[in-house]
C-alpha cells in the first residue's frame, strides 16, 4: 500500500475520530505549554466541543452511509453498528465531562489538563474499539481505552484509595489483557489471519477440520478476558474496588462508556467470528457456545445482586449493580437474534441516562458528607427534596419498576429472552431484579426515612441540578415513550445493513 | 356527550394528577391546606366514578367506555425460525360489570381514607401525593384492558404503597415496608413472565382478545398451546394474584403490613389492594384459562378452606385488635377463593361480593381502630375495655361494623358469604360444610374481640375519652351505609356483575357439563 492508496480513501468518514485525536492533542500541548494562563475550565469545555462536534459527524455519518466504509482492509470500518455504540461512547464521555468541571472544583486532582484529554483518549480507544474489523486494531482500541482509564482512577493522587485503586486495576486489566491476547493469538493459530471477516470463513473451515475443541479454547479465552472490560463474572472483582476509589466522573465512565466499548468488541467477534462456524452439519457454535454467554450471563447477575445487598459504600454498591446490568446484557445473546442490537442499544441508552443521573446525585451528596458511606444519604429527601426525587427515579429504573427507561429496556430483554424460550435465564434474571429491590431501595430508606445529620439544605451547583434534572426527565420520558429510540434504532441500525449474509442464516 | 363518554375512563383514572399537580405547588407547611387539597382531590375520580356508574349499561355484556390508541410497537425476534413480528401495546382501557364495581369501590374509598387521614401530623405534602399516585394505580388496574397497562399501574401501587407504609406507620413500619415490597415485587416477577409469555404466543397483550382467542380451539396460536403449558401458565397467574390476595402460606407479608401501616392505607390495603388479587385471579387466571381452573378447583376450595380456617382459628387468639382483624382478612379472603372454586355463576358472584362487601366493611373496622387509636394509643385487646361507657357511638358502628362481618343477614356480608356457599354446596358440598365452620368462628372471634374492648370494665385512664368528631362520622356512616345498602338492596351490585359473569361462567360451566 502506498501513499497513493492512503489518499484514495473518503476521509471525511472518520472525521469524528480525528476531531477527538485532534482535540486532545491540542489540549494536551495547550495544558503544557499555557495551562496556567488559560485556567482548567477552558480546557474542559474545549474538550466537551470537541465531543459534541464528533458527535455532529457521527450523526452526519448515520444519515449518509449507504454501505458500510472500508479503510486499509477493515483496520477501520465505518458502519452503523460502530455508529450506534459511538454515539453513546460520545454521549457518556460529554456527561462526564459535565460532571468532571463540577467535580474538578474540588481541587483533590492536581492534574486537571491531563484529566481531560486522557478522558478524550479513552474515547478514542472504544471508538476504535466499536469501528474496527480487525484483531489488530481492536487491541489497540482496547489498550488506548485501558491505559487512558488506569491513569484516570489514579489521579487522585493523594488519595490512598485513589491509588490503591489504580494499581489494582492496572494489575487486573494488564492480566485481562494478557488473556485476551492469548485468546486472540489461538485465533491466529487457527486461522493465519486478524481480519474478522477471515476469521469467520477460516473459523468455519477449522471447524470442519475437526478442530472444534481450538475453537470453543479461543473463545474461552477471549470471553474471559473481554469480560474484564464489561465487569461481568467471572472477571468482575476488580470493578468494586476501583469504582470505589477513582473519582466519581471517572467512576460513571468505567461503568458506562468503558463497559458498552467491551460490549461492542465482543458483540462484533462473537457475531462475525464465531456464530458462522460450522462442523460441516451444524453452526455448532451458535447452537452450544451461546450457552457459555448464558453462564456469564447468570453468574452475573446472581453475583452482582447478591453481593451489592451487603455493601455500606453507595459506589461499590453501584459497581455490584454494574455487574448485575452486564449480566443482563448478555441475555439477548443467548442465543441471539436479528433484534439484539436494538435491545442492546436501548438498554444501554437507558443505562447511560441513569447511570450519569445516579453517580451525579452520588458526587453532590458525598462531596457535601465527606463520605461514600449509604448513610450519607440519610435524611436526603429533607435536604433536597428535588434530588431524592430524582435519585429515586434513578433507583427505581435500575430496579426496573414502571415507568422508566431501565425497566422497558429490561422489559424488552425479558420480551426477547422468553420468545426465545430462554426460560432457567428469564427465570433468573426475574429473581434477581427482585433482591435487587432490596438494595436499591436500601438508599430509598435512607432518603426518606432516615434521619439525616443536619437538616440544613443541601447546596446543589446550579449545572448539575440542571444535569440531574435532565437525566431525570428524559429517564421517565423515554420510559413512558421507548418508541421513539427504538424506531430510531430500527430505521438507522440495521445490523443486515452492516453485515449482510456474514450474519448467520436465522438472523437476515 | 359521546365525546366525553370516551374519554371518561381516562378522564378518571388520571385525575388524582389534578390533586398531585396542585399539592406540588403548595408550600410545606401549611398543613390545613395540603390536607383540604388532598380530602377534595379525592372527591373528584369519587364524581367521575359515580357519574360512570350511572351511565353504565347493565344490560350489555361487552367492555364499555372503551379507549384504545397506539402505544408502543417493538419488534421481537421468534425462537426457530428467527422470524421477527412486530408487538403492539396499545393503550387498552374498558370497563365491564366486574371492573365498574370495584371502580366506584376504589373512589368511595380513597375518599374515606383520605377523609380518615386528616389528623396526619407530618410530612401531609407527601403523604397526600403519595396517597393520589396510589388512587391513580388502583383506578388504572381495575380500567385496564391490557396487561402491559395492568402490570404499569399495578407497579404503580406498589411504590407509593412502600413509601406510604415505610414513612407513616407504626414501629417497625420499615420492615413491614420491606417484606411487603418483596413479597409483592416477586408476585409481580412472576405475573410478568406469565403475560410476556401470553403475548408471545398470542401476539396480543388485550384482555378480551386474550381470552376470546384462548377459548377458540380453531386459532392456530390457541391450538400451538398445549393443555401442560396451559396449566403452567394458569399456577403461575394463580401464585401471582395469590400473593397479593393473600393465599395461605404466601400471607405473613400482610399481617406486618396490617400491624404496621397508618390506619388509613390499611384501609386502602385490606379494602382494594388485596382485592386486587381476586381480580386478576378472575379476569386472568379463570378467565383465561378455565378448564384449567376447573380441574384445579378442588385445590382452590382446599386452599380457601385453609384460609377460612386458619385464619379464623389465629384471630381468636390474637391479643392486638390489630392482628384479630388482620387474620380475618385472611379468613374473609378465604371465601373468595371458595366462591371461585364453585365455578358456577352463584359462587362467582359470591366472591366478587365478598370482594366488594369486604372492602368496605374492613375499611370501616380499620378505621375504627385508628380512631380508637388516636385515643388510647393502643390496640390491645387486654389493655382497653369499657369504650362504650365513654365512646357509645364510635362502639357501637364498632359492633354493627363486627356484625357485618360475621354475616349478620341484611348486611352485605350475608349476602356475599350466602351466595358463596350456596355456589359450593353445588358442587363440593362436604368441602362447602367444612368451610361454612368458619362462619361460627368467625362470630366467636369476633365478638369476643369486640366485647372485650367495649364492654367491661372501664380503665380510669379512658374515661374522659372523646366521642367521635363529625371528620370521623363521615367515613363511619358512608361506608355502613354503603353495607346495609348491599345488604338489603344487593341488586345494585348484582345487577352490573350478572352480565360480565355470564361471559365467564358459560365457558366454565361449558367444561363442567
Amino acid at each position: 500500500m502506498d501513499v497513493k492508496d492512503i489518499f484514495s480513501y473518503n476521509w471525511s468518514y472518520l472525521l469524528p475520530e480525528f476531531i477527538i485525536l485532534g482535540f486532545a492533542t491540542v489540549l494536551s500541548l495547550l495544558d503544557l505549554f499555557a495551562g496556567k494562563r488559560l485556567g482548567k475550565q477552558v480546557i474542559g469545555w474545549l474538550s466537551l466541543l470537541g465531543v459534541v462536534l464528533a458527535a455532529v459527524f457521527v450523526f452526519v455519518n448515520v444519515n449518509t452511509l449507504d454501505k458500510p466504509y472500508s479503510y486499509m482492509a477493515d483496520m477501520i470500518r465505518i458502519d452503523n453498528y460502530g455508529n450506534a455504540f459511538k454515539l453513546l461512547f460520545l454521549a457518556g464521555t460529554a456527561f462526564a465531562l459535565l460532571l468532571s468541571l463540577s467535580y474538578l472544583k474540588q481541587r483533590e486532582v492536581e492534574h486537571t489538563g491531563e484529566y481531560y484529554y486522557l478522558l478524550l483518549t479513552g474515547l478514542l480507544g472504544a471508538m476504535v474499539m466499536a469501528s474496527s474489523a480487525d484483531l489488530i486494531t481492536l487491541f489497540v482500541g482496547l489498550e488506548l481505552l485501558s491505559l487512558s482509564s488506569y491513569v484516570l482512577v489514579g489521579l487522585r493522587k493523594k488519595s490512598l484509595q485513589s491509588n490503591e485503586s489504580a494499581f489494582k486495576y492496572v494489575v487486573s486489566g494488564s492480566i485481562a489483557t494478557a488473556v485476551t491476547l492469548f485468546g486472540m493469538s489461538y485465533v491466529y493459530g487457527l486461522t493465519g489471519t486478524t481480519h474478522v471477516y477471515e476469521i469467520s470463513t477460516k473459523l468455519a473451515e477449522a471447524g470442519m477440520a475437526g478442530y472444534q475443541f481450538l475453537v470453543y479454547v479461543s473463545f474461552a479465552f477471549l470471553a474471559v478476558g473481554l469480560a474484564f472490560k464489561i465487569s461481568a463474572a467471572p472477571n468482575h472483582m476488580w470493578a468494586p474496588d476501583v469504582y470505589q476509589g477513582a473519582p466519581t466522573p471517572v467512576t460513571a465512565f468505567l461503568a458506562v462508556v468503558s463497559k458498552a466499548a467491551g460490549f461492542a468488541l465482543l458483540f462484533r467477534l462473537l457475531l462475525i467470528s464465531f456464530f458462522n462456524v460450522t462442523d460441516g452439519s451444524s453452526r455448532f457454535f451458535f447452537d452450544h457456545g451461546s450457552l457459555y454467554l448464558g453462564l456469564m450471563a447468570a453468574a452475573s447477575m446472581i453475583i452482582g445482586n447478591t453481593m451489592a445487598l451487603r455493601q455500606t459504600n453507595v459506589k461499590r454498591m453501584m459497581a455490584y449493580s454494574g455487574i448485575a446490568q452486564a449480566g443482563y446484557l448478555l441475555v439477548p445473546f443467548v442465543p441471539p437474534t436479528t433484534l439484539f442490537f436494538s435491545e442492546v442499544i436501548f438498554y444501554l441508552f437507558g443505562y447511560l441516562l441513569v447511570s450519569f443521573g445516579a453517580f451525579a446525585v452520588i458526587m453532590v451528596v458525598s462531596r457535601e458528607q465527606g463520605t461514600e458511606d449509604l448513610k450519607g444519604f440519610a435524611g436526603l429527601y429533607h435536604r433536597s427534596p428535588s434530588l431524592a426525587i430524582a435519585m429515586s427515579i434513578f433507583l427505581l429504573s435500575l430496579a426496573g419498576i414502571p415507568i422508566t427507561a431501565g425497566f422497558f429496556g429490561k422489559f424488552y430483554l425479558f420480551m426477547s429472552a422468553l420468545a426465545q424460550e430462554n426460560y432457567w435465564l428469564s427465570a433468573i434474571m426475574i429473581i434477581t431484579s427482585v433482591v435487587s429491590y432490596y438494595y436499591y431501595f436500601g438508599i430509598i430508606r435512607q432518603m426518606y426515612m432516615r434521619p439525616g445529620s443536619s437538616e440544613a439544605s443541601l447546596y446543589v451547583p446550579k449545572g448539575i441540578w440542571t444535569f440531574i434534572l435532565v437525566m431525570a426527565v428524559a429517564t421517565v420520558f423515554f420510559g413512558a415513550f421507548p418508541g421513539l429510540v427504538t424506531d430510531y434504532i430500527q430505521a438507522h441500525f440495521n445490523p443486515s445493513f452492516d453485515f449482510g449474509n456474514m450474519l448467520p442464516p436465522s438472523f437476515r | 356527550m359521546d365525546s366525553v363518554t370516551n374519554i371518561l375512563l381516562s378522564a378518571l383514572v388520571f385525575s388524582p394528577l389534578l390533586a398531585i399537580i396542585i399539592l406540588a405547588f403548595v408550600p410545606n407547611h401549611q398543613g390545613g391546606a395540603i390536607k383540604q387539597i388532598g380530602i377534595y382531590g379525592t372527591l373528584l375520580p369519587l364524581i367521575l366514578a359515580l357519574w360512570m356508574f350511572g351511565s353504565f349499561n347493565y344490560n350489555a355484556t361487552a367492555l364499555q367506555f372503551v379507549e384504545k390508541h397506539d402505544w408502543i410497537s417493538i419488534p421481537i425476534g421468534l425462537a426457530q425460525t428467527g422470524a421477527v413480528f412486530t408487538f403492539d401495546i396499545n393503550y387498552e382501557l374498558g370497563v365491564d360489570g366486574i371492573s365498574m364495581p370495584l371502580i366506584l369501590l376504589t373512589a368511595i374509598i380513597a375518599t374515606l381514607a383520605a377523609v380518615a387521614s386528616w389528623q396526619l401530623k407530618k410530612r401531609q405534602k407527601e403523604y397526600f401525593i403519595l396517597f393520589h399516585v396510589l388512587l391513580m394505580g388502583m383506578l388504572g388496574v381495575f380500567a385496564a384492558d391490557n396487561l402491559f397497562l395492568f402490570f404499569i399501574f399495578f407497579e404503580m401501587t406498589l411504590v407509593p404503597t412502600f413509601f406510604l407504609i415505610g414513612i407513616w406507620g407504626y414501629g417497625e413500619r420499615e420492615h413491614a415496608a420491606n417484606k411487603f415490597l418483596l413479597y409483592n415485587g416477586i408476585g409481580s416477577g412472576i405475573m410478568l413472565l406469565a403475560f410476556i409469555v401470553i403475548f408471545i404466543v398470542l401476539r396480543t397483550m388485550n384482555i378480551e382478545q386474550i381470552a376470546t382467542i384462548l377459548s377458540t380451539p380453531e386459532h392456530p396460536a390457541a391450538a400451538a398451546l398445549s393443555p401442560a403449558f396451559r396449566y403452567g401458565l394458569f399456577l403461575a397467574l394463580f401464585i401471582a394474584f395469590a400473593i397479593k390476595l393473600p393465599v395461605f402460606p404466601f400471607h405473613t407479608w400482610m399481617l406486618k403490613v396490617h400491624v404496621q401501616a397508618p390506619p388509613s392505607i390499611v384501609m386502602i390495603h385490606s379494602g382494594i389492594l388485596l382485592k386486587m388479587g381476586a381480580y386478576g385471579l378472575l379476569r386472568m387466571g379463570i378467565g383465561f384459562f378455565p378448564e384449567q381452573a376447573y380441574s384445579f378447583s378442588t385445590w382452590l376450595a382446599v386452599l380457601g378452606i385453609i384460609n377460612v380456617l386458619y385464619g379464623a382459628v389465629l384471630a381468636f387468639v390474637q391479643k392486638d385488635l390489630k392482628m384479630v382483624l388482620a387474620y380475618s382478612s385472611i379468613s374473609h379472603m378465604g371465601i373468595v377463593l371458595l366462591g371461585f372454586a364453585s365455578m358456577n355463576s352463584i359462587g362467582f358472584q359470591g366472591a366478587m361480593f365478598q370482594v366488594v362487601s369486604h372492602g368496605f366493611i374492613s375499611a370501616l373496622l380499620f378505621f375504627l381502630i385508628g380512631v380508637i387509636w388516636d385515643r388510647t394509643q393502643t390496640s390491645q385487646i387486654d389493655e382497653l375495655g369499657g369504650l362504650a361507657k365513654s365512646m357509645p357511638f364510635v362502639s357501637g358502628i364498632l359492633l354493627a361494623g363486627a356484625m357485618a362481618s360475621l354475616g349478620l343477614p341484611g348486611m352485605s356480608g350475608f349476602i356475599s358469604e350466602f351466595f358463596a356457599f350456596l355456589g359450593l354446596f353445588g358442587r363440593m358440598p362436604i368441602l362447602a360444610a367444612i368451610g361454612a365452620i368458619g362462619i361460627v368462628l368467625t362470630a366467636v372471634y369476633l365478638l369476643r374481640a369486640i366485647l372485650r374492648t367495649t364492654f367491661g370494665q372501664t380503665p380510669g385512664r379512658f374515661e374522659g375519652l372523646a366521642d367521635a368528631q363529625p371528620m370521623e362520622v363521615i367515613p363511619m356512616v358512608v361506608l355502613l351505609g354503603c353495607i346495609i345498602l348491599i345488604g338489603v338492596y344487593p341488586a345494585v351490585l348484582g345487577n352490573p356483575m350478572q352480565q360480565a359473569l355470564k361471559t365467564i361462567v358459560p365457558i366454565v360451566t361449558g367444561i363442567g357439563g
